[in-house]
C-alpha cells in the first residue's frame, strides 16, 4: 500500500485503519447510504450472499459511505455477520469478507461518496468494483455477478445496468438522457445515469485523478460524469440485464432535482468534451449482456390534466424566461400548443429535441443563471411527458421502443441543429 | 478735466491689459486641461467600452433588467451609457480643474463640492446596477419556483419579490446621494408598509378564494392524489 497516497488522502485516520487491516483486495462494493435503515440491512445480506456465491474464492470488502445518517444505518451494514449468510448460502466460501463504514460527511453528498470509494478501491488495488444503490429493494445477488464478471472475466471497464421497466417509468432517461447521450456520444447506452454500475479499477484510479473534485463541477450526478468519462476516454464498456427496476416513490415535485442531478451534469459535461462529441456522427450499440431493455405494461393511473396545466401554466407564466433561452420560432410553437385543446395536444419529437437543445446551447452560454435554466425545463417536460403518455397509452412495448427509437433518431437528425446553436451563441 | 480723463482711460486700458495679461496664461491653462481632458476622456471611454464588451456587460445588464429600463427611455446599450458617462465626468472634471485655475472667488468651493460628490455617485450607480440585478435574479428564482410548485398567480408572487428589493435598492441609492434623505427615509416606510399591508390584505381579503383554492390542493388534494401513481422520472 502506498503510504504517499495515505499521507495526501482526504480519508479520517480511523477509514485508513480499517482499510490497512483489509489488506488488498479482489472486489471492491461500494454503498453510498444516507438514512436507508429500512432498505440496508437486505441489501447488505443480499450483496453479502452474492459474493460468497459467486465469488467464493476472491478477497472482497463492502465499504459503506454514509452521509451522516441519524437512523442507524452504518451500525446496521458493519453488524451483519457474514456467518449469518454463509449457512443460507455457500459454505465453502474461502475468504474473509469485510464490511466498512466511514462517515465522509455530515450531510449526503454523492460526488464525496463516490470519491470515498475511489480512493479506497485504489488504496485496496480493487481489481473489479461495483457500486450499489441503498434504495433497491429488487436487488439480487446475481446482480453483483452480472455487473463484476464482464470486468472480471472479459476486460470492460464500465459496465451500466438495464433494466426491465415499467414504459412510463424512467421518462426523463428515455425522454432525454439516453437519446441525448446517444447523438451527442455516439453509443446506445441505455442507462447512462445509473444508480448501480461495475467498474475497473483502473478507471476508478483515472476518474480519481481527474480534476472533477476540488474545481466546483463535481455537484450532483457524478454518476453521469463517471459514465461520460468512461466514454470520451474510450475505455470498454457494455451493459448488463439487471431486472426488475424497482418503482421508488417518489412525488413529482422531485422533477426539480432530478434535473438537477442528471441534465445540469449533462450539459455541463458538454463543454470540457466538446471536441469528442461534435466530432461524432451517428451511434454504435453497446455489447449488451442479455436484453437491453423490457418494457411492462400494467395499468397506471396518472393526472394528465395537472400534467397539462402544469406545462400551460409554465409555458405562459415563463415567457419572459423563454425568451432569454429559446428562439422566437420554437417559442412561438409552444405557445401554440399550450393554447391547442387537450384532444390536439401534440409536443412532437422534432419541437422537445429543438427544445433541449436550444437550452443546451443556452446553458453553455449561460444566458441567465445555469441553475435556472435546468429549472426552466421542468414544465416543458411535464409536456412532452404528457404527449408521450397521450401516445403510447394504449401501446404495446413494441411500440414504446419504436416510439423512443424515433426520438433518438431525431435527436441524431438534429445534432448540426445542436452544432449551429453552440456556435452562434459564442 | 480732459488729461484727468485721458490718464484715467489710460489706467483702466492698462489694469485691463495687466488683468488680461494676468489671466491669459490661465485662460491658455484652462484650454490646455480642457483640450487634455478631452483626449483622456476620450481614451478612458474607449478603453471602458473595450472591456464592458470583453466581458459582455451589455448580456449582464440584460440579466439585470438594466436594458429594458435603458430602451423604455430611448437611450443606447448599457455599454455605451457607461462608457459616454465615463467621458463626461473625467470631461467634466479637467473643465472644472481648469476653471479652477481661473480663480475665480466661490467657484473653487463649488468645484471641490463637485469632486467630493463623484464618489457617492459611483457608489450610489454600483448599487443600483447590482440591485436590479439581484432583482432580476431573487424575481426569477421565486417565478420558477412558483411555476414548479405549482402555486397560484406565480407572476404576482414574482413581481412582489422585484418590487420589495427595488425599492430597497432605491432608498438606499438616494440615501447615498444626500437626496432629501429624511423623505426618502419616510417615504420608503411608508411604501414598504403600504406594500405589506396591501399584500396582507390582497392575499387575506381579495384573494381569499385564491387563498382557499391554493390551500385545499396544497391539503384536500393531497389525499385524493394518493391514489394516483407518481411517475418516477428516474
Amino acid at each position: 500500500m502506498e503510504i504517499k497516497l495515505a499521507e495526501d488522502t482526504f480519508l479520517t485516520d480511523d477509514f485508513l485503519r480499517q482499510l490497512i487491516n483489509v489488506g488488498e483486495v479482489d472486489i471492491l462494493v461500494g454503498l453510498p447510504t444516507h438514512n436507508n435503515a429500512k432498505t440496508v440491512g437486505s441489501i447488505v445480506k443480499t450483496i453479502q450472499s452474492g459474493i460468497l456465491r459467486w465469488f467464493p474464492r476472491e478477497r472482497a470488502v463492502i465499504i459503506n459511505a454514509d452521509g451522516g445518517s441519524r437512523d442507524g444505518t452504518p451500525e446496521l451494514v458493519t453488524s451483519i455477520s457474514i456467518d449469518d449468510v454463509r449457512r443460507g448460502s455457500n459454505p465453502y466460501a474461502l475468504r474473509t469478507l469485510h464490511s466498512i463504514s466511514t462517515k465522509y460527511a455530515s450531510s449526503p453528498e454523492s460526488p464525496a461518496a463516490l470519491r470515498t470509494i475511489l480512493a479506497a478501491a485504489e488504496l485496496l488495488q480493487a481489481k473489479a468494483c461495483v457500486v450499489m444503490s441503498p434504495e433497491s429493494s429488487s436487488i439480487e445477488g446475481e446482480w453483483i455477478s452480472k455487473l463484476l464478471r464482464p470486468i472480471r472475466d472479459d476486460g470492460f471497464d464500465l459496465v451500466t445496468p438495464t433494466y426491465r421497466r415499467h414504459r412510463f417509468e424512467g421518462l426523463l432517461i428515455t425522454n432525454l438522457l439516453y437519446p441525448m447521450t446517444r447523438a451527442l456520444y455516439g453509443l446506445r447506452l441505455r442507462e447512462p445515469y445509473a444508480q448501480e454500475f461495475g467498474f475497473s479499477g483502473r478507471l476508478g484510479g483515472e476518474f480519481l485523478s481527474q480534476n472533477v473534485w476540488d474545481d466546483g463541477t463535481a455537484g450532483s450526478g457524478i454518476e453521469l460524469r463517471f459514465t461520460l468519462a468512461a466514454i470520451t476516454a474510450r475505455h470498454r464498456i457494455c451493459q448488463s440485464f439487471l431486472g426488475q427496476k424497482d418503482h421508488i416513490e417518489r412525488r413529482g415535485s422531485d422533477l426539480v432535482p432530478a434535473l438537477r442531478e442528471t441534465v445540469g451534469p449533462l450539459f455541463s459535461a458538454l463543454e470540457p468534451d466538446f471536441p469528442v462529441w461534435s466530432a461524432v456522427t451517428g451511434s454504435q450499440p453497446l455489447p449488451t449482456i442479455g436484453p437491453d431493455h423490457e418494457v411492462l405494461l400494467d395499468l397506471v393511473r396518472v393526472n394528465r390534466k395537472r400534467l397539462r396545466e402544469m406545462f400551460t401554466t409554465g409555458v405562459a407564466e415563463l415567457a419572459t424566461v423563454f425568451q432569454s433561452i429559446l428562439s422566437p420560432a420554437t417559442l412561438a410553437e409552444l405557445q401554440r400548443i399550450a393554447g391547442s385543446g387537450e384532444s390536439d395536444f401534440e409536443y412532437s419529437t422534432e419541437l422537445w429535441v429543438k427544445t433541449v437543445y436550444e437550452f443546451a446551447a443556452s446553458y453553455h452560454q449561460s444566458v441567465i443563471s445555469r441553475d435556472h435554466i435546468i429549472q426552466a425545463l421542468a414544465p416543458l417536460f411535464r409536456g412532452r411527458v404528457l404527449a408521450f403518455l397521450m401516445e403510447h397509452r394504449n401501446g404495446s412495448a413494441e411500440d414504446v421502443e419504436n416510439g423512443i427509437e424515433s426520438l433518438c433518431l431525431e435527436f441524431e437528425r438534429l445534432k448540426p441543429y445542436l452544432l449551429q446553436m453552440w456556435k452562434s451563441r459564442e | 478735466m480732459r488729461e484727468m480723463i485721458i490718464s484715467e482711460l489710460s489706467q483702466a486700458m492698462h489694469e485691463l491689459a495687466r488683468g488680461f495679461a494676468h489671466y491669459l496664461p490661465r485662460l491658455i491653462v484652462m484650454l490646455i486641461l480642457a483640450f487634455a481632458g478631452w483626449a483622456v476622456a476620450y481614451i478612458a471611454k474607449v478603453v471602458l467600452r473595450s472591456i464592458l464588451r470583453l466581458i459582455q456587460f451589455d448580456r449582464l445588464s440584460d440579466n439585470a433588467g438594466a436594458s429594458q429600463l435603458l430602451t423604455k427611455a430611448a437611450m443606447p446599450a448599457a455599454t455605451e451609457v457607461l462608457s459616454r458617462f465615463l467621458f463626461w465626468v473625467v470631461w467634466l472634471g479637467f473643465i472644472l480643474l481648469g476653471v479652477s485655475v481661473l480663480g475665480i472667488l466661490g467657484l473653487q468651493e463649488q468645484i471641490g463640492k463637485f469632486f467630493l460628490f463623484l464618489p457617492r455617485l459611483f457608489v450610489a450607480m454600483f448599487i443600483l446596477f447590482f440591485g436590479l440585478l439581484a432583482a432580476s435574479f431573487f424575481s426569477r428564482a421565486a417565478l420558477l419556483a412558483a411555476v414548479n410548485a405549482n402555486v397560484p398567480s406565480p407572476r404576482v408572487l414574482s413581481l412582489a419579490v422585484r418590487s420589495i428589493i427595488i425599492v430597497f435598492v432605491l432608498s438606499i441609492v438616494f440615501e447615498e446621494l444626500g437626496i432629501a434623505e429624511q423623505t426618502m427615509l419616510v417615504a420608503f416606510g411608508i411604501g414598504f408598509g403600504a406594500l405589506m399591508l396591501g399584500l396582507a390584505i390582497a392575499f387575506g381579503i381579495g384573494g381569499k378564494d385564491l387563498a382557499q383554492r391554493f390551500l385545499e390542493r396544497r391539503f384536500v388534494r393531497a389525499k385524493k392524489d394518493e391514489s394516483e401513481d407518481e411517475l418516477s422520472p428516474l
